[in-house]
């Protein structure tokens, strides 16, 4: 079916802007991939998958600029033992990163020409496989187009996790950049992510989780008020695997994070959680699509959305079971703490289930401050803002305890709690 | 010290009267017992005192020493020296119990003009007064109330009176929901803050928690006023005979 002309036109020109990266091993996965989007055109306006959040900004030519700023506190995840790696709005940054080395996992560049066998069979692949039964022409565009990113394959269980630390300073910038992640059979991995990337960035990471390995991934998108992002995370599970993420999204105009994730082994378990504070132009969408394919798997969604000021929060997130996959356990639950009137959620649940032997549950609230936590606090003399900060962290928590490690909890909470400070009392 | 002249109150939801006119003297150094039937007003008149919204006052005055309370937020009634010690705690996820008291204190200094206590004086304070109420290190460290059981909430509301050295301390029908042994853990924390400068208000339904925090006197609530006051007999006498008798005899 040809394309509507205005889709098609904005699709070319948005591909005009770019350079496809030609030769080397990830050449025919790019080329696949443009003719892919090709026939998809990017996301307009009147997509249903669009409906909530305008996808104009991040399918333009080019990037609308983002005043860079400049956090007056220590970068996240920086009192932590990692292996750190930096980019600079989407540009690896060699001197501030850390040597590549680390017992149990190989780390590579994309935009190395190195041959990466074990890369070329999965680079574009889960992506291709997460187009269906829904498009996501802005991943498609990723896989075309991405200038770097890692790649990481893990062997065992490392020592320490990896974090990657992205940089704003240029506040033009349009950053495309694919992580493909591989945890072989006994391999454990934490992957920590922290910072804005570029006046506009388009991520793609794809993670191929073997049986009994386990993926752990936190993620701070960065203060930028002004930056833009889309992401997305395409996950396959094997058996008794173990995928956990979670993202903390403070401020940002506009945020579109897509989880994906296909359980396609027994007994594994996949938790997806964000939380995300907005204070007026600010924009967050949570759209995630899980898919049971296999007997006895976990999946949980916790996503929790403070707004105030005219901000916006937006769930979309589907679980749907297979036929076939029995004793499927499925959760989901997506709600906002409305500080004003001004501020809105919009939620949409689904559930499509073909299996009868299933636990699926799904809810979604929108709701102010609880007057009764309110009173008690405030009648141990704590002052109303303060109050009102701790009953914020209180509704977030449910997600941030989907973090397994207690210190990364410590950090995200740190950076909740900083957030809140800075705007107590205004 | 805990003064209250005709209080009336009414729900501001609903044009429903619930105190009809209250009249209460609690002195520095005593303990006053409230004791009633369902709706008698006897909550209600421990959250019109410490705050709670969604109740009007009409008519009357309530003052601790020479404050006003009812002009004056939940907090402020708590600098001036008023603690509730609430019937259902609330569970706080995400807010270590720690911190939570810590805010607090720090809060109420604050607020009363001294400085904050410095964390290595606060963690000496707090782990001897959780020692003595049996509160171990990790009901301190757990999040506000979260998984804790009836008696733990109980006793975690009595630490909070500890650390936050009030003048006038209700207590909300504390005993509900306790076992015998929870009860006498309770009411030993409640007695090893009588002092001579510090009244209390137990409310309660059964005299079996005033076994325990033995009250100077007593006061019986009916239908939004105090229908009869006396001393620690008349709670026994409640014990025996019920509300009716007293009811009656009051119409």
């Amino acid at each position: 079916m040809a394309l509507p002309q205005l889709k098609q036109n904005a699709t070319e020109a948005r591909i005009a802007a770019l350079d496809l990266p030609t030769g080397g091993w990830s050449a025919a996965a790019r080329g696949d991939a443009l003719a892919r989007l090709r026939a998809t055109g990017l996301p307009g306006a009147r997509d249903e998958y669009w409906k909530y959040t305008r996808p104009e900004t991040l399918t333009s030519a080019a990037p609308k600029p983002a005043v860079v700023f400049t956090p007056d506190e220590t970068p996240l995840f920086d009192g932590i033992d990692r292996l750190k790696i930096v980019f600079v709005d989407g540009v690896f940054d060699t001197d501030a990163s850390d040597d590549l080395s680390l017992d149990g996992v190989e780390i590579a560049r994309l935009a190395d020409s190195a041959d990466i066998h074990w890369a070329r069979d999965l680079y574009g692949t889960l992506e291709t496989a997460g187009q269906s039964p829904v498009p996501r022409p802005l991943a498609t565009l990723n896989t075309a187009f991405a200038t770097d990113g890692l790649l990481i394959r893990v062997t065992g269980k490392l020592s320490k996790p990896i974090a990657i630390r992205y940089e704003h300073r240029n506040d033009k910038s349009d950053a495309m950049m694919h992580h493909v992640v591989k945890v072989e059979q006994g391999g454990d991995v934490t992957i920590l992510e922290n910072g804005p990337a570029a006046a506009r960035f388009n991520q793609v990471i794809e993670v191929d989780v073997a049986d009994g390995a386990g993926f752990h991934h936190v993620r701070a998108q960065g203060r930028d008020h002004e930056r833009r992002a889309a992401t997305h995370i395409f996950a396959r599970l094997g058996a008794e695997s173990t995928f956990k993420t979670f993202t903390l999204t403070a401020n940002g105009v506009l945020t579109r994070n897509e989880v994906v994730v296909e359980l396609t082994g027994d007994d594994a378990m996949a938790h997806i959680a964000g939380a995300c504070l907005g204070d007026g132009d600010f924009h967050h969408d949570d759209t995630v699509f899980i898919t049971h394919d296999a007997v006895n798997c976990e999946s949980r969604q916790v996503f929790k959305k403070v707004l105030r000021n005219g901000a916006t929060g937006v769930f979309q997130g589907k679980i749907l079971v297979q036929p076939g996959a029995q004793k499927t356990d499925g959760y989901q639950i997506s709600q906002s703490l409305l500080l004003d009137g001004d501020s809105q959620f919009l939620a949409k649940p689904e559930l499509e289930i073909y299996a009868d032997d299933v636990a699926c549950s799904h809810g979604s609230t929108s709701g102010a401050i609880d007057d009764e936590g309110l009173f008690y606090l405030r009648a141990r003399g704590l002052p109303r803002g303060i109050a009102e900060d701790l009953l914020t962290i209180a509704f977030i928590a449910e997600a941030v305890m989907e973090i397994d490690s207690q210190e990364l909890q410590d950090e995200i909470n740190s950076r909740v709690e900083a957030w809140l400070m800075r705007r107590r009392d205004q | 010290m805990l003064e209250i002249k005709n209080l009336h109150v009414k729900l501001e939801e609903e044009d429903k009267q619930i105190l009809k006119g209250v009249n209460l003297t609690v002195e520095a150094g005593k303990v006053h017992a409230i004791m009633g039937p369902n709706g008698s007003g006897k909550s209600t008149l421990s959250y019109v005192l410490s705050g709670k919204d969604g109740y009007e006052v009409t008519e009357g005055t309530a003052t601790l020493g020479d404050v006003d309370l009812l002009g004056i937020a939940p907090e402020e009634r708590a600098a001036a020296g008023l603690f509730l010690a609430f019937q259902y705690p609330v569970e706080i996820l995400g807010v270590g119990n720690m911190t939570f008291l810590r805010t607090a204190v720090n809060s109420l200094r604050k607020a009363r003009g001294q400085d904050e206590m410095s964390s290595t004086e606060f963690l000496r304070v707090v782990r001897e007064k959780a020692k003595s109420l049996k509160i171990d290190a990790d009901m301190l460290k757990r999040p506000v109330n979260v998984g804790f059981s009836g008696g733990e909430k109980k006793r975690n509301e009595i630490l909070q009176m500890a650390m936050l050295e009030p003048k006038m301390c209700i207590l909300d029908e504390t005993d509900s929901g306790l076992d015998v042994d929870a009860m006498k853990l309770v009411a030993d924390g409640v007695n090893a803050l009588r002092d001579a400068g510090r009244g209390f208000l137990v409310i309660t339904h059964y005299q079996r928690l005033l076994d325990h925090i033995k009250p100077d006197v007593v006061h019986i609530m009916s239908d939004g006023r105090i229908i009869k006051t006396g001393g620690p007999e008349l709670a026994l006498e409640v014990e025996h005979n019920g509300y009716s008798d007293l009811i009656e005899e009051e119409a």
